[in-house]
């Protein structure tokens, strides 16, 4: 069986085109004039360039971190162009009908079509092209909720109080060195806000797509659920097939009230690279929520892309009763590299966590888990649970578990479990004598080994991320 | 309907089948006995095209068709299937599932619609009675968890559902108590329609007393030694394998 896997590595990336747009793009290069020309080109409050400018300043004193199990040629920062928007999105379409239709396909192609009667029943969505949102759908319908959907550089205008209330609350500017660039270039993402007591009511979305070259994509979430309310959100993420490597770095934020909920799902599909590493983008982000009394934060990701991952999305179990989750798959081949997992930081009493990752290496990937779970001292019998569970196809790749656990407090009770295991011959022979052929087999096995996973995504997704995977998994077996 | 000549199989780098010879036709039973390692669950393997079994020589058509031609999944299509003597669990994956992929995937090599999940449900349902399981089996991991019985009664279910053109058992009676025999039986007979074939493999003259085979066959060393009705059954169960060495022998001397 291992030969089967060496010979056919051929990997299939539906999301690889490039859509002909005509784009305004700074020239290559970053200092602080370029970070005043982005600020003004979004018309941005006097405080949010000196905000900016900050970070910069912090960011520059910076070293960017080698402590993850990856290996890349370090990023040169002055060759990357820190904005890019189609300039179609110049004067601000009011309505879809004035989008470019270019940029509309693309999202077609996508599978994800932006005018609301095709969309998915209850999904509002928030596209977001290289620099700028295309569009968000389905405002009115939750405008009368009373909640906030849009663009963050949008929300800059509209509701400047709010994101300067909360903008670097969870992770500050100067947190590390990817969130430090973030906070100095970034351009655009989506901006959340639920009322007290308001269930959203629909999931919200934001779709993610880098188009041109030489630019990275640098966005910025910031999600607010007041008290007692509720929202579930999914990001994806897609990008052209090319062979230099792009540079993703992201920032979300999460604040979760009193007795609030929020839902993250991820669906990540950035280009990977070929068979022989090269291109793909490079995710370098940094995802953290803050909870509140019994608020609960949730995390789930489905990583399969980006040629080099860097992702630790966290909780600070702050308030008393609080519960954080982290649902993990990540799958990695070809030579793709992820060290992704958590970290979750128990400050109140009876903080409750939950860490479930399932890591699938094919291939010659190498893919990590790395774990935080710190107990401190004023957790009083916070309680965590750790799974991390490791499936390997083929015998060129690697899995390997970094848990970090530090506890101040007696009462608290930190459980961890690991496996390793491989896609058997036995398996696979048994399903082939059954009928089916090499690949639906090594899918419908990965896919029951991330069965714990996609119970936590929304149905919708659930379904897209098992695609997904097989896509992925195409290949990996001859 | 199955037509072995002269199969030579080893496994790495061991012989294991030295010349085997078996002819069967639709509808037809044939039991295979034999000591251990005689090579029994080989011939399972290398009918069904198990990676790692390699033929030397010699030729197994099927329908007409060369079996050795095709690719694994390809046999099942064609309507071979294995109850194996050591079923694998597959976490995490359901037997609904599994069983609805596998359905699909036979229906659809014979360019028939797949079955919608109301139709497959239900016959999924009556198989699961036939070997009196649960139906809560239908929602737990392959064999995940599963006794050695329950394992087996799930390969006869699998059976069931897939109604191939022939079945191979590989000892599906070992290990099961005297009412789960009765029950794994009960599944293969209502399998017997006169035309699908069967191949029992087992170390047990009971299991043929519930399936009546047509042939008896003595598998030792790679090679079929003895050929016979039910009653060659009867006589292996009383006198055992040691013969086995006399007739070496003597087969040596001649
Ligand atoms: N991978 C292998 N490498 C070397 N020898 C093998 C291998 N697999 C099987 N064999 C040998 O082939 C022979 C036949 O094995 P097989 O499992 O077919 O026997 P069997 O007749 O089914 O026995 P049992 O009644 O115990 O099930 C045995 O001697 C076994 O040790
Ligand atoms: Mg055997």
């Amino acid at each position: 069986m291992s030969e089967q896997i060496d010979q056919a590595l051929a990997r299939k990336y539906d999301a690889g085109f490039v859509s002909e747009v005509e784009s305004e793009t700074f020239p290559i290069g970053l200092d602080e004039d370029v970070i005043a020309r982005l600020s003004a080109i979004k018309g941005e409050p006097e405080w949010m360039l000196e905000w900016r400018l900050k970070a910069y300043r912090t960011w520059l004193k910076m070293e960017e971190p080698d402590w993850a199990h990856v290996d890349y040629p370090k990023v040169d920062y002055q060759s990357i162009s820190y904005y890019s928007a189609p300039k179609s999105m110049k004067d601000k379409p009011k309505s879809l009908d004035e989008v470019d239709p270019e940029l509309l396909r693309t999202y077609e192609k996508l599978g994800i079509p932006l005018h609301e009667q095709e969309m998915l029943a209850g999904v509002a969505v928030d596209a977001v092209f290289d620099s700028v949102s295309v569009v968000t759908t389905f405002r009115e319908k939750l405008e009368e909720a009373g909640v906030i959907f849009c663009p963050i550089s949008e929300a800059l205008h509209k509701y400047p109080d709010l994101v300067k209330k909360y903008l670097g609350t969870v992770v500050p500017r100067g947190d590390n060195f990817f969130a430090a660039l973030n906070s100095a270039v970034f351009t655009d993402g989506s901006f959340v806000y639920i009322p007290k007591g308001v269930r959203c009511p629909m999931e919200l979305s934001t779709y993610f797509r880098i188009n041109e070259q030489n630019t990275g994509q640098f966005e910025r979430t910031l999600i607010v659920a007041e008290e007692g309310s509720h929202v579930s959100y999914l990001e994806g993420c897609t990008a052209p097939q090319r062979d230099e490597n792009q540079l993703h770095a992201a920032v979300v934020e999460l604040v979760a009230l009193d007795d609030a909920e929020i839902k993250y799902s991820t669906v990540q599909n950035w280009y990977p690279g070929d068979e022989n590493g090269k291109g793909g983008i490079y995710n370098f982000v940094t995802k953290r929520g803050l909870c509140e009394k019994n608020a609960k934060i949730s995390w789930t990701q489905v990583e399969t892309g980006s040629a080099v991952t860097w992702k630790y999305p966290s909780c600070i179990l702050k308030g008393d009763n609080s519960v954080g989750e982290f649902y993990s798959v990540a799958l990695t081949r070809g030579r793709q590299q992820a060290d992704t997992g958590t970290k979750m930081i128990h400050l109140g009493k009876n903080t409750k966590s939950t860490i479930i990752s399932k890591g699938i290496s094919a291939g010659r990937s190498n893919n990590a888990y790395r774990g935080l779970v710190r107990m401190g001292p004023g957790a009083e019998g916070a309680r965590n649970f750790t799974e991390c569970d490791s499936l390997l196809i083929g015998d060129q790749c690697g899995a390997h578990t970094f848990p970090y656990i530090e506890s101040s407090n007696p009462t608290a009770i930190v459980e961890h479990e690991a496996t390793t295991s491989k896609v058997s011959d036995d398996q696979l022979f048994l399903c082939r004598q059954r009928g089916l052929d090499p690949e639906k087999a090594v899918s419908m096995i990965v896919n029951g080994f991330c069965k714990e996973v996609f119970r936590e995504l929304p149905m919708e997704f659930a379904v897209e991320a098992g695609k997904l995977l097989e896509i992925s998994l195409e290949g990996s077996v001859g | 309907m199955l037509s072995i000549k002269d199969l030579h199989a080893r496994v790495e780098e061991t012989t294991i089948l030295k010349g085997l010879n078996l002819e069967i036709k639709p509808g037809e039973v044939h039991a295979i006995m034999g000591p251990n390692g005689a090579g029994k669950s080989t011939l399972g393997y290398v009918l069904s095209g198990r990676d790692g079994y390699e033929v030397e020589s010699g030729s197994v058509e099927m329908d007409g068709k060369d079996l050795l031609d095709m690719e694994v999944e390809e046999r099942a299509q064609a309507g071979l299937f294995l109850a194996f003597q050591y079923p694998v669990e597959i976490p995490g994956v359901s037997n609904m599932e599994f069983m609805k992929e596998s359905v699909n995937a036979l229906r659809e090599a014979r360019g028939e619609n797949t079955l919608s999940s109301a139709e497959f449900l239900k016959k999924a349902k009556e198989a699961c009675k036939q070997v009196e399981l649960p139906l809560d089996f239908l929602k737990r991991g392959v064999n995940e968890g599963f006794s050695g019985g329950e394992k087996k009664r799930n390969e006869i279910m699998q059976l069931i559902m897939l109604e191939p053109k022939i079945a191979i058992l590989d000892e599906s009676d070992s290990g099961l108590d005297v009412d789960a025999l009765q029950v794994v039986a009960k599944g293969v007979n209502s399998q017997r329609d006169g035309e699908r074939s069967f191949i029992v493999v087992t170390h047990y003259q009971r299991l043929l007393d519930y399936i009546q085979p047509d042939y008896v066959h003595i598998l030792s060393k790679g090679k079929i030694v003895k050929s016979g009705g039910p009653e060659l059954a009867k006589e292996v169960e009383a006198s055992g394998y040691a013969w086995l060495a006399e007739a070496e022998a003597e087969g040596a001397d001649a």
